[in-house]
């Protein structure tokens, strides 16, 4: 067996634990990425920056513990950036796995604003978490409406209008613009219910996989930024000055992908040598 | 009575919405909250019959002794000592401690893991399946190794990297996934028009 | 006790990628323990979340005389999705179809306009409005950014014909389907670029569990 078949046969379990090697190690190297905000993703940290102190913006965080790793960052970021600004936050998750990390997201966040920025976002006058619904699309299109239509009280079952912040909030026209951060088709609803029936600004952070989907929506205005995965992530923790995981996980994503591009370098060389071997040899491909 | 209602009811309440959407008046504004509220609340018990069929399909697998049927009995024991932890009168129902730790710890570690074996099986792929076999091929692997250079930082070259995959997205890709966007969309009301006519039935199931 | 519970995450996680090496108890025990644990956390969602409030705040009012039926048309979707549980019985599976129907025919009444609309209109018309067609500015490779509006909408015209099968990829159709196939290929490339990022990002964030919760066993 000649070195390239060897490649080409070469036991899976080698390649996970060269990869599982290389980004464990990774950590502990001390470098810093420097990132560049693209536009997409600039243009929806100066929309918020921009958003007067009181103003309503909705943020939809929409992704089940599977995509955490890549829109979690993206909330946080969002979430203190709003906090910062004492803008009047709505929250709400269409994943049903959703409603627990949201919470939990929505007292990290408060606490570490009260930690570190000396604000202490209070809930029911600051932000609010209806909760979670199913047949997103649908409630997506209800809160055009009303958002009594779907919920009639928060996530709390407190009424929504015995909580202050939703005194005299009806729907959309309410709110300056909408941020879903979704790890689903979620984002699709957004685009065509939100924006496409109520012409209410929308903006999408996404999952790596989802993030190239998204661009015919951007240019043709449906949406007015993207933030796609770890890296647009990492972008928006930039142009907040906020490092926080997603900067850090983009030092690891460089040393990945140097594994991963010489994967593929290495399996071409093989398969090339491999085939030329064959030819010389009168063999088939 | 069992089929031609069902069938009425779909033309008439699609025919109604799109109507709507046209047309919005103050009392259909009014029917299109409700419709909207209440298809939401019977979806909620269509989820239900989900659970339900989980239920049911492990006590089978258990009554069959099916192949790896002991492992179901942990499936149970987690669903069912969820639904007591959050539903009974004592409980503080999601906030409860154990609950929302479950939840936490248990839930979340083993959903989000089970994705990131996929990092693994992604880097396999890429070294036994990515080859440049063909022309078409190689122009997806070159787009590929672009937008994963643009992660590495390679200096003065990082500039050239960042305009390429930046033309890559707003361009060839932008006019790609425009045409499948327009593909599904044209689809998606094509099925739709199928069902409010009455053409598509499937749904309606046999007999 | 918050590391007892951290430890727990710890060795789930590490339960579950011991599938990396073979499939194993270990991985089978998380696999079905993840499951029972999600169903019983979504049932326990809908009905503290969705149910309780449809019945405390619409339904039935809690007065000062205790609780009160309020909005008594709510017994009607309630009823409606309580039918759909016919499924279950062979002699009253077709209740199940009004619910159902119900159901289905407001999804597609409301996919018409707005899929018409935001899928199919609007990138029409992004395409051909959107665009500003400017060839005296300088795109990538120093072509005129107005070159490259055009590529676009060539691009999109190309992949729809190789997506139109009722004509046979003969002669010049055949020619625009292929060059539709190379521009479909850059973007599943494109695509793929992310994808890897995607889910190297997850692993990632699995480490950095690990780390923490050895940081807090190991202080």
């Amino acid at each position: 067996m000649t070195l390239y078949e060897r490649l080409l046969v070469l036991d899976r379990r080698w390649i996970f634990l060269i990869l599982a090697i290389v980004i464990v190690g990774a950590i502990f190297v001390p470098i810093t990425i420097p990132a560049t905000a693209a536009k997409e993703v600039e243009v929806i940290y100066n929309t918020i920056e921009e958003l007067k102190e009181g103003d309503y913006i909705l943020v939809a965080m929409d992704y089940d513990p599977n995509a955490m790793a890549e829109l979690h960052p993206m909330s946080y970021t969002i979430l203190e950036q709003c906090f910062r600004k004492k803008l009047k936050v709505i929250t709400l998750t269409l994943s049903q796995n959703g409603a627990g990390m949201v919470d939990e997201a929505l007292k990290g966040v408060a606490d570490s604003s009260t930690m570190y920025a000396r604000i202490t976002p209070k809930y029911g006058t600051d932000f609010v978490f209806l909760g979670y619904r199913p047949y997103y699309a649908l409630v997506i299109l209800s809160m055009g409406q009303n958002f009594r239509v779907n919920f009639p009280a928060d996530y709390y079952n407190t009424p929504l209008d015995s909580i202050p912040i939703m005194k005299g909030i009806q729907n959309y026209d309410d709110v300056k613009c909408v941020i879903s951060i979704s790890g689903g088709n979620v984002a699709d609803a957004w685009v065509a219910n939100a924006n496409g029936r109520y012409n209410v600004k929308v903006a999408l952070g996404t999952t790596g996989v989802m993030a190239a989907d998204y661009y015919p929506f951007y240019q043709s205005e449906q949406i007015f930024g993207i933030i796609g995965g770890m890296k647009g992530a990492a972008e928006y923790e930039h142009l907040a000055k906020n490092p926080g995981p997603a900067i850090e996980a983009m030092k690891i994503q460089v040393f990945a992908h140097i594994v991963i591009i010489a994967f593929i370098v290495i399996g071409n060389i093989g398969f090339f040598m491999d085939r030329r071997a064959r030819k010389r040899s009168g063999g088939q491909e | 009575m069992k089929r031609q209602l069902p069938l009425l009811l779909v033309f008439v309440s699609g025919i109604f919405l799109v109507i709507q959407y046209f047309v919005p008046a103050e009392i259909s504004d009014r029917a299109y909250e409700f419709m909207l509220d209440w298809t939401v609340i019977i979806g909620i018990f269509a989820l239900a019959l989900g659970i339900w069929s989980l239920i049911r399909v492990s006590i089978e697998k258990i009554q069959r002794k099916t192949h790896d049927h002991n492992y179901t009995y942990i499936s149970l024991a987690g669903l069912f000592a969820m639904i007591i932890l959050g539903l009974n009168p004592w409980s503080a129902g999601l906030d409860d401690y154990t609950f929302s730790h479950l939840f936490r710890f248990v839930m979340i570690p083993i959903q989000s893991t089970m994705f990131s074996l996929l990092a693994f099986f992604i880097a396999s792929a890429a070294y036994r399946a990515f080859r440049a076999r063909t022309v078409v091929s190689a122009v997806l692997l070159v787009a590929a190794l672009i937008m994963m250079l643009r992660v590495i930082p390679l200096g003065p070259l990082s500039v050239y990297i960042n305009d390429t995959s930046n033309w890559l997205l707003l361009v060839p890709n932008l006019a790609a996934k425009r045409a499948i966007i327009i593909g599904v969309g044209l689809g998606m009301v094509a099925t739709a028009l199928k069902v409010v006519l009455g053409i598509e039935r499937a749904y309606l199931g046999k007999d | 006790m918050e590391t007892a519970w951290l430890t727990l995450g710890a060795l789930l996680t590490i339960f579950t990628f011991s599938f990396l090496y073979k499939d194993n108890v270990l991985y089978k025990i998380a696999e079905h323990l993840v499951v029972g644990i999600s169903a019983g956390y979504f049932v326990v969602l809908l009905i503290k979340t969705n149910l309780w409030p449809i019945m405390s705040q619409r339904l039935f009012v809690k007065g000062d005389e205790g609780w009160a039926l309020d909005q008594w048309w709510y017994f009607i979707p309630l009823i409606l999705g309580m039918l759909m549980w016919t499924r279950f019985s062979k002699k009253w599976s077709w209740v199940s179809r009004y619910p159902l129907a119900f159901y289905i025919g407001i999804a597609s009444g409301l996919t018409i306009p707005l899929e018409l609309k935001n899928r199919v209109v609007e990138q029409i018309s992004a395409s051909i409005l959107k665009f500003k067609f400017d060839f005296s500015a300088t795109g990538f490779l120093m072509v005129p950014q107005g070159a490259w509006d055009t590529f676009v909408i060539i691009g999109v015209m190309c992949c729809l014909i190789y997506f139109f099968f009722s004509k046979e990829h003969k002669g010049w159709f055949g020619g625009s389907a292929k060059i539709g196939i190379y521009t479909l290929m850059i973007a599943f490339g494109a695509s793929f670029g992310y994808t890897v990022m995607a889910r190297i990002s997850l692993f990632i964030q699995r480490i950095q569990y690990l780390r923490d919760w050895i940081t807090a066993i190991t202080s």
